[in-house]
């Protein structure tokens, strides 16, 4: 593990936080990512399969880091997973999207309805919160915190606090040492 | 590899960007420069060093400064590398004679014949006021060049930082 003081992270879990699990968790995983990174999508299964090994011992925290320029749709995903949160279903949309990464990717907005339906939400309250300003003041946040912390490509995933610099099996490894550790 | 550390002059270059442009550093002077020198183009994109600071080009813009970005490939290859990956800054050719600029810094690796992942940000007076080298498999981030920014005397950080920012920081 990299200890730099430029691969720490600047930005504390919070509430504003899109959080998963116990919040007394011995190890909290945070990702920035970007919802068309083809190398996130590889993650996401993981991340699930990290998820359910570690159960009560591992929280997890996503925020936003769309590679906007190289990933065009990058933004309006997370615009969109952001609008989905407000009506609680923020999991249920990062979840679709990253299940469906292949199918929506290519075809920008009109991709992107089809994670609409599936979610059954109501297309014209969303069209009203994506448009308030609060959507794209929490992904910039987001983002402006990840460059603080020394993030440096997407996927980037923190592990209590520290930015890990290696390969995924090395990351599962990791953890497993540190639930290890404390239990 | 020893680069040249804050506190020295930087050396001036004139590269190529395009086939029939070129860039001298002392164009930039009265506003803060940043340099990547890099060791390749065409890295995966996900995890490239260059296509996070194309994301950055705003933040660094609010203080004052321009990316400048230096390999040693040459200017066609920049050309098509800047086009497939929409980079907003120029690509210097650090080209012929080979790595010449980058041995003024401190940045060659001679052993592989490429620039390492050496960064430098320059201040309006052409000073060196922060220079960093990252190992070469490790792409460094942008937190050190933002600090180094923030911490010029010329960049007041009250003024400059966005509300919710601020708030964080403070």
């Amino acid at each position: 593990m990299m200890l730099h003081e430029d691969s720490i992270l600047a930005v504390p879990v919070a509430a504003h936080d899109h959080i998963q699990g116990n919040a007394h968790a011995v190890v909290t995983l945070v990702e920035y990512g970007d919802f068309q990174c083809p190398a996130c999508g590889m993650a996401y299964p993981l991340v699930k399969q990290l998820q359910h090994r570690y159960a009560g011992n591992l929280r997890f925290v996503f925020r936003h880091f769309p590679l906007a320029q190289a990933h065009p749709y990058a933004t309006l995903a997370a615009e969109l997973a952001e609008a989905a949160a407000v009506e609680g279903r923020f999991w249920a949309m990062h979840d679709w999207l990253y299940e469906h990464q292949e199918e929506w990717a290519p075809y920008g907005g009109a991709g992107l309805e089809a994670g609409v339906r599936a979610l059954g939400l109501d297309e014209q309250a969303l069209a009203a919160t994506l448009r308030s300003p609060g959507i794209d003041a929490h992904i910039r946040r987001d983002f402006m915190g990840g460059v603080r912390s020394g993030v440096n490509g997407t996927p980037s995933f923190y592990v209590n606090g520290y930015l890990y610099q290696g390969d995924f099996d090395t990351l599962v490894h990791a953890i497993g040492r540190v639930i290890a550790r404390q239990s | 590899m020893t680069i040249l550390v804050a506190g020295t002059t930087a050396p001036e270059f004139t590269l190529h960007s395009t086939p029939d442009q070129s860039v001298a550093l002392k164009e930039f002077r009265g506003r803060n420069v940043i340099l990547a020198f890099y060791p390749a183009d065409w890295s995966p994109v996900c995890s490239d060093q260059l296509a996070l600071y194309n994301e950055l080009l705003d933040e660094f813009a609010r203080l004052n400064a321009q990316l400048l970005a230096i390999s040693v490939d040459g200017v066609w290859s920049h050309a098509a590398l800047a086009r497939e990956r929409k980079f907003h800054f120029p690509l210097l050719s650090d080209f012929e004679p080979k790595g010449e600029v980058a041995r003024a810094y401190g940045a060659y690796d001679a052993e592989h014949g490429v620039a390492g992942r050496a960064l430098f940000v320059i201040d309006g007076d052409g000073v060196i006021c922060w220079s960093y080298l990252s190992p070469m498999g490790v792409n460094p981030g942008a937190a050190g060049i933002i600090k180094a920014l923030e911490a010029l005397p010329s960049n007041n950080i009250q003024k400059t930082l966005p509300a919710d920012t601020a708030q964080e920081t403070a």
